[in-house]
């Protein structure tokens, strides 16, 4: 049906493989008019479309940001789903401009996998879930249980060397997505569920009786999820870098959609006129426009509103900040100064 | 090239009169120019995938190696034929997927067989609502797709058999079946498991070390079969100068089974009953979900296909052949046994193979239930942890080639057997 | 004995035909010829029964319960209040997605028409009997179904199918020099449009007439539509990629016949998710650094040439079901190859190759659910992200069903059109 396609893009690729290697991926967004990012097929609260297709989350809210601050429109990014299998390939071949798709920091893949973590949008552990009448409460009474987890991802390697340190046996049922762990872990195929913290909350909220399970109090490992942009270009690493440094710093300096229009104007406060463009020209310096935080962050507001509308505690998922406040607050949230 | 002369002068023409032209016009430079165009374009070709593949890796700063197959894997495995645990490197982890895998399509393509025999003559029986029940099996299953199917016998696992802890306390809402030796969970099933008293211990043959035990009663059962061929032929030979064929049954029972008993009773083999201790059953056989998801969602798909296939078969079968029968005074089982099937059978394997060979590779949609074959290892969790997706996928591939083309070459083999001899 | 005898008695009227015993009629009779016919039938349908019966308690309720219109599956369960029952809420909230993906819904015209538009193209070629004017739309289809469903400027298609076009030309203009540079000639000039002035051809007409529908990225593609628009094209690639490799293996010439073997036995030995694992994550080391192209479309050529060695051993049967005296009667009609294989050899073997062929088409649109593993989102992939969804959180039957029944209307009409076409193309009569 669709021959032309195959032999049209032969053609153009052909003509476009010289032009699109030598150019910047600022440029071939610019050009493109559309940033390209990457999201989980599905995490409530971090990236899920909604029934009109539209997706949402806190990982979608990232891409936003950058998109707002690239091209001064939020609206223009457009959401490659990927199965924590294909991600960083997608990413390495360019396929997306972006990773956000609540992906763990580790040493090889900063390193090997040659991808460079911009930030941390969000501070995470493994922890586990078990229903209450287990009447489990420590991870260390897990000997010989059955648990559920999510294939490709970190987690499988934090269980296996938790169990093995503490000297236990477990049996473990690999779920291929989170909606798959959810189903079995509710029939009761599995006793126990382990995935990052934030996601059995949002789990658990779904639940028909959230209160019949517990998450259990420990956190077997650290998951400093965020963005991912591929090695080699360092310009397109420092505008995603500093967009989120910007959401961060906005909510410390409480810079909030409500208030920046008016804050943009000028301040008595040297920082805040710096990030808002109102003093200096920091957005020259990672080729962008002087307004390009004003736009990060009135696409959604500062971290502390996104946090608030698509995982906070008044959401279903309802998350407290815990390590995710500002450091200000007792939390890990710290961006660096804007100078 | 002259049309006239004689042969000798002909076949000395085209040296003396050979022009460039002639690679393009004559019928017998023709192929030849054309093979070796062909065979240029072709190795243009690879090297061009060769060339942009080197490139590709030298930008990305990644070498091509199967190192990563001797690291520690770092994961579990929850089914495994071979000792493994998550200090043991990837290779193993992918041995262990490759032998899961083995023993998938082994049950599969046994449950499909049974299955698709039995449907394929239910559907041509007088019985009409078991033929149109088959019909609507067939039907069903073969019309809606198989990773559908997976999934949708992994959600009747786990959702409509009872938890583990249901079998627990003074009045159990579930109890095991058979006497206290299966149980049905949402985990899976636990059935008993055959143990032996007198442990010869282990053949160690380096990457596996199967039990001496097993090995003795494969073996037991191997020359019984041997043994049972020996009888029969023997009987035969009575019967072709006798008349009389002399009973032969128990004697195959004798020979199959004694030795088989003799060693059970000598090793001490008793059942090992599943038990509920902690959080699960231990003890026994335990087919887990995954396992029995895919055993299922594999074998009865594929059942369908199986019974047209025997349906077809059987229905190739000239009627002329079933009224000769029973003009021969055959009865209708004889008639089945003697005529109809031999024949049908002719009809019936070549399909049946690509059948065989179709589980062997739907086998990979093992993921889908968490059931951890050679994809989900190798293929999975192995390429997600080190990155080696291209080292990870050719190896995969290889190994499915070779898995498929030894199942097509041994039943290649047994059809040449069973196939009509033209003489 | 005197035949003057009064006869006492004779009947004059035929008596009327007495029932059957009851046991040989009727209802009864038809129970016991087709249901109790001896033991092992009695068994068997009272097996069935039990079976029906089980099956129909079970599911009959849950089915009948059904809620129809709800927000979430909290409602649902809410209305339901502990009664067993079906929550198709999901579907009426979310069916487009299931069938649509995330095309947008202002645009869900553009797909159904051409859907409808397909029906029509393929109609002469699956049903002999309509006229064969009806082709030449069905060569065009192509075309106008690509514009439809991506949408953009109408003139890029328009300058691809211009490329065929001139490769026609071309071949009429040299057919009479000799027919391998008539060949060349037309492939040469279908390239050199394509490479060289379809791109400024595409630009200038654009510019002078900005015609053509909304652009839609393969991005919005999803469910049901991914499905099609990968198995329909897979399968009409690789037709004429099949015809290509099945003569290459019945070839003479010893290198041609074995590369196309190995590729054939290559592609049936490995399974399909390898291939689009190949698409999704390797693709980009084989090709030129900085190519890139969408995802669909590299799906699209590996399925193309997963379908093509399927397809060369269905038209291989189709060949070796010929007799061997149409080839004869073709030598020595003087044919060359090709033209013995256009005029005589093809048109048969394709006849007979047709219910093979939609088989082949069958049980690949039922594969195209695989892609679900390389985060396209099928129909799998969306109940996936439909569960994600915080509303619909637990829901799997009702949703599984609906991807189940939908296949299985698509798929069961086709296997009936294939059966049709065994039928109508059985000669033997037993």
């Amino acid at each position: 049906m669709k021959k032309s396609v195959f032999y049209g893009t032969l053609a153009a690729t052909a003509v476009l493989a010289g032009a699109a290697s030598a150019q910047t991926t600022l440029e071939t967004v610019q050009q493109r008019g559309e940033l390209i990012c990457g999201v989980s097929m599905g995490l409530a609260g971090f990236s899920a479309p909604d029934a009109n297709g539209v997706w949402q989350g806190l990982d979608v809210a990232v891409c936003r940001a950058v998109a707002a601050a690239v091209l001064s429109d939020p609206m223009a990014v457009s959401f490659v789903p990927l199965t924590s299998q294909t991600r960083f390939s997608a990413l390495a071949s360019s396929e997306i401009d972006m990773l956000s798709r609540n992906t763990t920091w580790t040493y090889s893949r900063d390193t090997d996998l040659q991808l460079t973590f911009v930030g941390v949008t969000y501070y995470d552990g493994q922890g586990f879930m078990v229903p209450r009448e287990l009447g489990v409460s420590s991870a260390t009474e897990l000997d010989g249980a059955t648990v559920c987890i999510e294939t490709g991802t970190t987690t499988e390697l934090n269980l296996a060397d938790f169990f093995r340190i503490n000297g236990m046996s477990y049996e473990p049922v690999p779920v291929e997505s989170n909606a798959e762990a959810q189903q079995q872990y509710l029939a009761g195929a599995c006793d126990v569920y382990t995935t990052d913290a934030s996601a059995l909350a949002a789990v658990r909220a779904a639940f028909p009786e959230p209160g019949a399970h517990v998450i259990l109090p420990e956190i077997v490992s650290k998951e400093p999820l965020g963005p991912v942009v591929r090695h080699g270009d360092d310009q397109w690493g420092d505008i995603v870098r500093w967009t989120l440094n910007a959401l961060i710093a906005a909510e410390e300096l409480g810079i909030t959609s409500a208030n920046i229009e008016e804050l943009k104007a000028g301040t008595d406060n040297p920082e805040i006129n710096r990030i808002l463009g109102a003093e200096g020209d920091l957005g020259a310096m990672i080729g962008l426009d002087s307004e390009w935080a004003v736009r990060a962050i009135s696409a959604g507001g500062n971290y502390g509103e996104l946090f608030a509308a698509n995982v906070g505690e008044q959401t279903p998922i309802g998350l407290a900040r815990g390590l995710n406040a500002q450091w200000t607050q007792g939390g890990l949230l710290y961006a660096p100064p804007f100078r | 090239m002259s049309s006239t002369g004689d042969a000798r002068m002909q076949s000395a023409a085209p040296k003396a009169a050979f022009k460039l032209s002639m690679l393009l016009y004559d019928q017998r430079y023709r192929s030849i120019t054309i093979q070796i165009v062909f065979l240029f374009a072709l190795m243009l070709g690879i090297a061009w995938l060769v060339d942009n593949t080197i490139n590709n890796l030298r930008a990305l700063g990644r070498d091509f190696s199967f190192a990563f197959l001797g690291n520690p894997a770092g994961y579990d495995i929850n089914q495994r034929l071979i000792e493994y645990d998550s200090q043991m490197t990837h290779g193993r982890a992918a041995l262990v997927g490759l032998l899961n895998t083995i023993l998938l399509a082994i049950m599969a393509c046994a449950l499909a067989t049974v299955l698709g025999i039995v449907a394929g003559v239910l559907r041509l029986s007088n019985n009409w609502i078991v033929a149109r029940l088959m019909t609507i099996y067939v039907e069903i299953f073969r019309n809606i797709p198989t990773l559908v199917w997976i999934i949708i016998f992994g959600a009747i696992m786990s959702e409509s058999m009872p938890a583990p802890s249901a079998f627990r306390g003074d009045d159990p809402s579930a109890s095991m079946l058979l006497g206290d030796a299966v149980a049905m969970t949402n985990r899976g099933v636990y059935i008993p498991a055959i143990l032996f008293d007198n442990n010869l211990g282990n053949l160690n043959l380096g990457v596996v070390s199967p039990s001496i035990n097993w090995i003795l009663v494969l073996l037991a059962i191997l020359g019984g079969i041997f043994a049972h061929k020996r009888i029969v032929a023997h009987a035969t030979a009575v019967q072709n100068a006798t008349g009389e064929r002399p009973k032969t049954w128990w004697k195959t029972i004798a020979v199959i089974a004694g030795p088989v008993v003799l060693l059970f009773i000598f090793f001490g083999a008793h059942l090992e009953y599943p038990e509920l201790r902690g959080f699960n059953f231990q003890g026994g056989i335990h087919m887990r979900n995954s396992l029995i998801a895919m055993w299922l969602g594999l074998g009865i798909y594929t059942g369908a296909f199986v019974a047209e296939i025997v349906r077809s078969g059987i229905l190739a079968i000239s009627r002329g052949q079933s009224e000769a029968a029973a003009a021969l005074g055959l009865q209708p089982g004889k008639t089945m046994r003697l005529v109809i099937l031999p024949q049908a059978l002719r009809v019936i394997i070549p399909p049946l193979i690509s059948q065989y060979l179709n589980i062997t590779k739907n086998t990979s949609l093992g993921l889908a239930v968490g059931y951890m074959d050679l994809r989900s290892t190798l293929g999975g969790i192995t390429i997600n942890q080190t990155g080696r997706e291209l080292e990870g996928m050719l190896l995969m591939m290889a190994i499915y080639l070779i898995v498929s083309l030894t199942i097509s070459s041994l039943m290649n083999v047994y059809n040449n057997r069973v196939k009509l001899k033209e003489r | 004995m005197s035949d003057t005898q009064p006869i006492s008695y004779v009947r004059d009227t035929m008596l009327g035909q007495q029932e059957p015993p009851a046991t040989q009629r009727g209802v009864v009779k038809w129970l016991r010829e087709n249901l109790f016919s001896n033991w092992l039938n009695s068994i068997l349908t009272l097996a069935a029964l039990v079976a029906i019966y089980l099956i129909l308690t079970s599911v009959g309720p849950w089915l009948l319960n059904s809620i129809w219109d709800a927000e979430s599956l909290r409602e649902c369960r809410d209305i339901l209040d502990g009664t067993p029952g079906a929550c198709f809420a999901v579907i009426t909230d979310r069916w487009h997605q299931l069938l649509f993906g995330f095309y947008p819904p202002e645009h869900y015209w553009r797909p159904v028409l051409a859907l409808v538009l397909l029906l029509i193209a393929l109609a002469p070629i699956l049903f002999a009997e309509l006229p064969r004017k009806m082709l030449y739309f069905s060569a065009v289809f192509p075309f106008i179904g690509y514009h439809l469903l991506w949408g953009g400027s109408v003139w890029f298609p328009i300058s691809v199918f211009l490329g065929f076009v001139a490769g026609y030309i071309a071949f009429r203009a040299l057919a009479k020099v000799s027919a391998l540079v008539s060949v060349i000639g037309a492939v040469a000039a279908t390239l050199v449009w394509w490479f060289f002035i379809a791109g400024p051809f595409d630009a200038a007409m654009y510019s002078v007439a900005p015609i053509g529908l909304e652009f839609v990225r393969s991005e919005s593609f999803g469910g049901f539509l991914i499905s099609l628009v990968i198995g329909v094209t897979g399968i009409s690639l690789s037709l004429p990629l099949g015809i290509l490799l099945a003569l290459g293996r019945q070839s003479d010439m010893l290198f041609v016949k074995t590369v196309c073997v190995v590729f054939i036995e290559f592609i049936r030995g490995v399974p399909l998710i390898t291939l689009l694992f190949t698409a999704s994550l390797l693709l980009n080391y084989f090709l030129p650094p900085g190519t890139n192209f969408d995802l669909i479309l590299r799906v699209i050529i590996m399925v193309t040439l997963f379908a093509a060695a399927y397809m060369a051993e269905v038209i291989r049967g189709g060949l070796a079901a010929l007799p061997k005296g149409q080839y004869e009667a073709a030598d020595a009609l003087g044919l060359d190859y090709w033209k013995a294989q256009r005029l005589i050899i093809m048109p048969q073997a394709l006849k007979i190759s047709i219910p093979g062929i939609v088989n082949t088409f069958i049980s690949l649109f039922k594969d195209t659910t695989l892609v679900v593993f390389i985060g396209l989102l099928d129909p799998l992939g969306l109940s996936n992200a439909i569960r994600a969804d915080t509303a619909w959180t637990g829901i799997y039957w009702e949703l599984f069903i609906f991807i189940g029944a939908l296949f299985f209307i698509f798929c069961f009409s086709m296997s009936r059109y294939s059966m049709y076409l065994e039928r109508k193309l059985k000669t033997d009569h037993r």
